[in-house]
């Protein structure tokens, strides 16, 4: 009985501002917390602010781009990582656990940097890095959890059969790793949607992107169009996070 | 393991490592190298040898901006743990039958954009904010709180975003722990208190650190919860870094702090390290 009030009351810590925040999202009152009736105005307006449109499609662009190509390299590397010894392999191993725990802020004053030094222009290509940086090391993770467990010997045998290189990764290795290769892009994904920090410092002033437009508004105060947006971006988020969820735990 | 690399093997490695290499590893050098340096009037860096930034960061104008940060991340560290522990031990030996599901609802936060839970908490903390309202209505104050850009805004902010971030590491080690072990104390006279200090907590000491890392190190960057709820600029080390890059353009002394947030996690990655290699050992005797 305790145990199921205490798990109740941290659940309804953790949803209940993301609920409020939903729910006034269609309140027609702008600035009270009275409820003063139902409206889709601010979601109308939303779709008419062409600069927040334009900071969403940029924003989906770095998204799908960045999540892409982290999981070709992250799903690549970690196929090899599990499978070959090599020189240099425990320092990869490392980088990766240690750009997990890296403070966001850490890593965008660093990449700022290299972009300065090597005067790399800030704008699509400097977050377009800096975002596949920062995911594939959780698409590296999702993809060696699947394959952890994954007998080694099928490829031996494969081999010995004439298998070449291709064939066994195509036939053998890729069926395997599909449900974590989408669940890696998922992540990605979501990550690159949400990020705040390593943007903040690598995007050019042409450039605009979605959580950065939503953090200099909100800084400006409460509004409702924000609300919706915010709304949009939860419901987003969690439509992918269910997803992704689902393909990790399908039975190998 | 096969030790004979194909082509395509090399490639895919060579890809990773290349791209690390460049873009995380080349980096964090360029911060210790700067953090070593000096601030040139045109240039961003000035090289020429020194340690003073590391020394300014004792001054003690900059000395109580760190001061305050760590107590903002310790306080917040603590808060979390003693709110997420009891929390990940139900979870974790909830039947197995609902335990996804509960993972589940932990997990959509964990991963859900900061910036939008931080925003959502304005609705219910501001004077004519949600809380303010219910604690009117039930006659528990006469007058409004004022929370909003106050520093206990930044805690409650910080707890509830960092939250998911320490009960997901915790639910992951008590979830590994032969519950046997919990059996057979309490079948020699163990009391429920005993069962924990003495075999629960020390066998979830991993994940308590590891989670704690994943909120300590936040709770010092995350400059736009100071931001956002806090008002005041300069209340965490994330905002100084971000001030020295982008308001006064003193790199080094940037790098400096920066490189002090890199240390503080090898340090606490050690920490977690040990306490893993000691529960291995253990298990093995």
């Amino acid at each position: 009985m305790m145990r199921k009030l205490y798990a109740s009351f941290i659940y309804f810590l953790l949803y209940i501002p993301i609920v409020i925040l939903i729910i006034y999202s269609f309140n027609a009152s702008k600035y009270s917390i009275a409820w003063k009736g139902f409206t889709l105005e601010w979601y109308y307006k939303l779709l008419q602010n062409d600069s927040l449109i334009e900071a969403t499609l940029n924003t989906l662009h770095i998204a799908f781009t960045s999540a892409f190509s982290a999981t070709l390299i992250g799903a690549l590397g970690a196929i090899a990582l599990y499978r070959f010894d090599f020189f240099g392999k425990k320092f990869l191993h490392s980088l990766i656990y240690i750009l997990i725990m890296s403070p966001e802020i850490v890593m965008g004053i660093s990449l700022l940097m290299l972009f300065i030094f090597i005067t790399m222009p800030l704008g699509f290509w400097t977050l377009f890095i800096a975002h596949v940086t920062f995911s594939v090391p959780f698409v590296i993770v999702t993809v060696l959890a699947r394959m952890s467990g994954f007998d080694l010997s099928i490829i031996e045998a494969a081999k010995d059969l004439g298998a070449s290189e291709w064939i066994i990764f195509k036939s053998i290795i890729l069926p395997n790793i599909i449900p974590a290769l989408i669940a890696g892009f998922l992540l990605s994904f979501t990550l690159s949607l949400d990020d705040v920090i390593i943007s903040f410092f690598v995007t050019g002033p042409d450039y605009e992107i979605l959580p950065l437009k939503i953090y200099s508004m909100v800084r400006l105060g409460v509004k409702p169009e924000i609300n919706a947006l915010s709304a949009v971006m939860f419901v987003f988020t969690l439509f992918m996070v269910i997803l992704s969820q689902i393909l990790i735990k399908e039975k190998k | 393991m096969n030790k004979k690399m194909g082509i395509f093997a090399k490639i895919s490695i060579s890809l990773l490592a290349f791209w690390l290499i460049i873009f995380a590893f080349l980096p964090n050098i360029l911060v210790l190298f700067s953090s070593f340096m000096s601030k040139g009037e045109t240039e961003f860096l000035l090289f020429d040898f020194t340690f003073s930034n590391y020394v300014k960061i004792a001054d003690t104008l900059y000395f109580s901006i760190f001061l305050g940060s760590f107590k903002i991340a310790i306080i917040t560290t603590v808060t979390t743990l003693v709110f997420a522990y009891p929390f990940a031990f139900i979870l974790a030996t909830a039947s197995k039958k609902y335990r996804a599901l509960l993972l589940l609802f932990v997990i959509i936060p964990f991963w859900t954009s900061s910036l939008v839970r931080t925003y959502a908490l304005i609705a219910i903390l501001k004077t004519k904010g949600l809380l303010n309202a219910l604690l009117l209505w039930i006659g528990f104050i006469d007058t409004p709180l004022e929370i909003m850009y106050t520093q206990s805004a930044v805690y409650i902010g910080m707890t509830y975003t960092l939250l998911p971030f320490m009960i997901l590491p915790i639910y992951a080690s008590i979830e590994k722990i032969d519950m046997r072990l919990v059996e057979a104390a309490k079948d020699l006279g163990a009391s429920t208190f005993s069962q924990f200090t003495k075999i629960i907590i020390p066998l979830s000491l991993p994940g308590i650190i590891a989670g704690s890392t994943l909120v300590f190190l936040p709770s010092l960057g995350m400059f736009f919860i100071a931001d956002i709820l806090g008002g005041a600029k300069d209340l965490i080390i994330g905002s100084f870094i971000r001030n020295q890059f982008l308001t006064f353009r003193d790199w080094p002394f940037g790098s400096s702090a920066a490189i002090m947030l890199t240390f503080i996690m090898f340090f606490m990655i050690y920490l977690y390290s040990r306490a893993s290699a000691n529960i291995s050992q253990k298990s093995t005797l």
